[in-house]
């Protein structure tokens, strides 16, 4: 991609915001430490040893990243058509509990089974792929609910979103307490567990899993689908206007539930990933926040699917160095610190949005002859 | 309870549950359509919620040695509505930046406000606070089940007495009329010579500090306890609540009524033993919440009652 003149001051500005931004944040996290008594350097060298320090480590990171990045896809593609959309939590439960019951399904013939049943002795790569099938079909449909009803009942879709995260988790607790329990589950009700042959297994010499790869991949393809597509320039025009794009014959409509049904697939899929790789049975472990922090992730990015990819691993560090914070003898933190450090980042990102366009850095020096640089449209809702 | 009385447990115990648990949601709501009526969206009241829950619960268990058990839960009310009031000056301003969405900023809030109620609320899991006193409403009834149904918190009645006060806020003051116009025609307010800015700013403190002794309900009366799952969604139903309200205080009350009593079907009916599907009982309210859009939504024009301005991004 050629870069002209007039939009390299407008790339180097969506750049340097949000890590001036970051590192903002960085600064008034560590000031809310030193006034709880805690060293703040402390506190960053505990984050970014047990983050980025070494490669046993990065590797958790990574791990806490492949859902992140499916996460926020959930979110940053409704907004390239003007929708904000926060069902992320609830897709990616819908997710677990359809690769859940597939995977059941595919293994045994049965969600429910005894001790005498036998697998079917399908092929692993067959009931992974039914799983992520499954995944992507029913976080992508949960999805698509809201976009539909936002296109044919004008319902707000980051309300219908948000309450339909409940329902997804109430459907979950009530499947795994309920018709899909595993009686020998007491503790903590669960279902039936996947066969470990079928779980998806880690990349070469690592402990990370098939996932990360999944993340990777869906971002990319996200990527490219919105920015070089004309199907994704269709809903780039209609999420600047609805309108305009209204009158230049664009199925609103259609673009709407095809953006939200992907959207939900996304996270769908890191749902089946967390029941796949991670739990290998569908219990309340799957509901882990990532839903909420991919939101974060989509924002911090600006809604670009590989800004989102770079995001989520920062912000799977910042998460996977929640532990240590609390372990740690010398700071014995809260492991609530890390949801504090994401909120403080989250308002001083928003607050960054209000600064495109008024710094004086990043303006285009006043030559008639260029042309005006050309800027992305925020999401409105 | 429920073996004395059979299956009248069943009516009583939500009508018990009605009472008790429509606290916070009209303490969020009333809050919420404070907000709403000046054309701002505030969608981080659960955040405000639980550090209000979390203040109410640490002030009432810090000061009982100091003040007497009698006084400090009052406190803690207040506190908890001054907490909220803090993270409503930081949602006010940073929502008024151009080009920020105030939806987005909600959510951080959300973030922002449970990490600070779950950070210092960590050591006030385990201790004792002392609650707030109870009116006993059912002292004329022997049975003991019926008695404890009607001990009512004086919070539930002082915002049944805000609800009526707010309406009439809204339509007879001179600033009630201010506010009207902020959210329906900020240009028509600026007309007027009215700050847009000064106006929305103290709604949305306001209508934090109403959310805030919302989470001291839940702390200080039912159910009583601080927990990081003190909450059951009450501070994120709160701009559903106002949409099936019609951003009307007084219908914002029966809201709230109908809502404390949809939670209370899954419990009251566990007392009689109906265990299956409680789960699903319990998401009644998002079910519910979720329909009633779905046919008061229309994408041929906005809802009656709605603001002129939600929604818009100065």
């Amino acid at each position: 991609m050629a870069l002209s003149r007039s939009n390299w001051r407008s790339t180097a500005e969506a750049i340097c915001v949000p890590i001036a931004a970051i590192l903002f944040a960085l600064i008034l996290f560590g000031i809310f430490c030193s006034f709880n008594g805690k060293d703040p350097f402390l506190v960053y060298e505990a984050i970014g040893k047990t983050a980025f320090g070494n490669w046993r480590s990065f590797q958790g990171t990574l791990l806490r990243a492949a859902p992140l990045m499916l996460t926020a896809l959930c979110t940053a593609l409704p907004a390239r058509l003007g929708l904000m959309i926060i069902g992320n939590e609830g897709a990616l439960v819908m997710g677990g509990i359809g690769a859940t019951i597939f995977g059941l399904l595919l293994s045994y013939g049965s969600v429910l089974p005894t001790s005498t049943t036998t697998t079917l002795g399908l092929p692993p790569l067959m009931v992974q792929l039914g799983m992520a099938l499954a995944g992507i079909v029913f976080g992508g449909v949960w999805i698509a609910i809201v976009g539909a009803l936002r296109h044919y009942r004008a319902v707000n879709e980051t309300i219908s979103s948000l309450l339909m995260n409940y329902i997804a988790i109430a459907l979950l607790n009530h499947l795994v307490e309920g018709p899909m329990k595993d009686p020998s589950s007491l503790n903590k009700p669960s279902s039936f567990p996947i066969p470990e042959i079928y779980l998806l297994g880690n990349l070469g010499g690592t402990r990370i899993h098939y996932g990360l790869l999944y993340g990777v991949i869906a971002c990319t393809v996200a990527y490219f689908l919105i920015q070089h597509t004309t199907f994704g320039f269709a809903a780039r025009t209609a999420g600047g206007n609805v309108k305009a794009a209204r009158i230049a014959g664009l199925p609103v409509g259609k673009l709407t539930i095809i953006i939200c049904f992907l959207a939900g697939s996304c996270a769908g899929l890191a749902g089946m990933v967390e029941v796949a790789a991670v739990q290998g049975q569908a219990n309340a472990s799957i509901v882990a926040g990532y839903g909420y922090s991919g939101i974060l992730v989509a924002f911090v990015a600006r809604y670009n699917p590989l800004a989102a990819a770079l995001v989520a691993v920062l912000l799977g560090g910042i998460i996977n160095s929640g532990g240590a914070l609390q372990r740690s003898e010398l700071l014995r933190m809260p492991d609530a610190t890390v949801l504090v450090f994401q909120g403080l980042v989250f308002i001083v990102v928003l607050y960054s949005e209000s600064l495109y366009g008024r710094l004086k850095i990043f303006k285009e020096p006043e030559v008639p002859a260029t042309p005006p640089p050309t800027t992305t449209t925020t999401a409105t809702v | 309870m429920a073996d004395a009385l059979g299956w009248w447990g069943v009516p009583l115990g939500i009508l018990a549950g009605t009472l008790r648990g429509s606290a916070p949601f009209l303490f969020v709501s009333l809050g919420e359509c404070l907000t709403e009526k000046s054309g701002k969206i505030n969608l981080g009241l659960e955040g405000t919620l639980l550090t209000g829950a979390m203040t109410a619960y640490a002030v009432s268990s810090l000061l009982q040695d100091k003040v007497g058990s009698a006084l400090s839960p009052w406190l803690g009310v207040l506190a908890a509505g001054c907490a909220g009031m803090l993270l409503g000056l930081l949602h006010a301003w940073l929502s008024q930046q151009p080009k920020v969405n105030d939806i987005a900023v909600g959510i951080a809030m959300i973030i922002f406000g449970s990490g600070i109620a779950f950070f210092f609320g960590k050591p006030f899991i385990q201790p004792k606070a002392p609650q707030l006193p109870t009116i006993d409403l059912g002292a004329w009834s022997s049975s003991p089940a019926v008695q404890s149904a009607l001990k009512i918190s004086p919070l539930f009645l002082l915002g049944v007495a805000i609800a009526p006060l707010m309406f009439w806020f809204f339509k007879s003051t001179r600033w009630g009329l201010f506010i009207r116009a902020v959210g329906d025609s900020p240009d028509a307010a600026l007309a007027m010579g009215v700050s847009i800015t000064k106006v929305r700013m103290l709604c949305i403190v306001a209508g934090s500090f109403l959310a805030g002794i919302g989470g001291a309900c839940l702390s200080l009366y039912y159910p009583g306890l601080w927990s990081e799952s003190v909450s059951s969604g009450q501070g994120l139903m709160a701009v559903a609540l106002v949409i099936f309200a019609r951003w009307n205080p007084i219908q914002c009350l029966w809201a709230s009524l109908f809502f404390g009593g949809a939670q209370a079907v899954g419990p009251a009916l566990q007392s009689v033993g109906i265990d299956q599907g409680r789960y699903l009982f319990n998401a009644a309210p998002y079910v519910l919440t979720l329909l009633i859009m779905i046919i008061t939504c229309s994408p041929k024009k906005t809802l009656s009652g709605a603001p002129g301005a939600l929604g818009t991004i100065n």
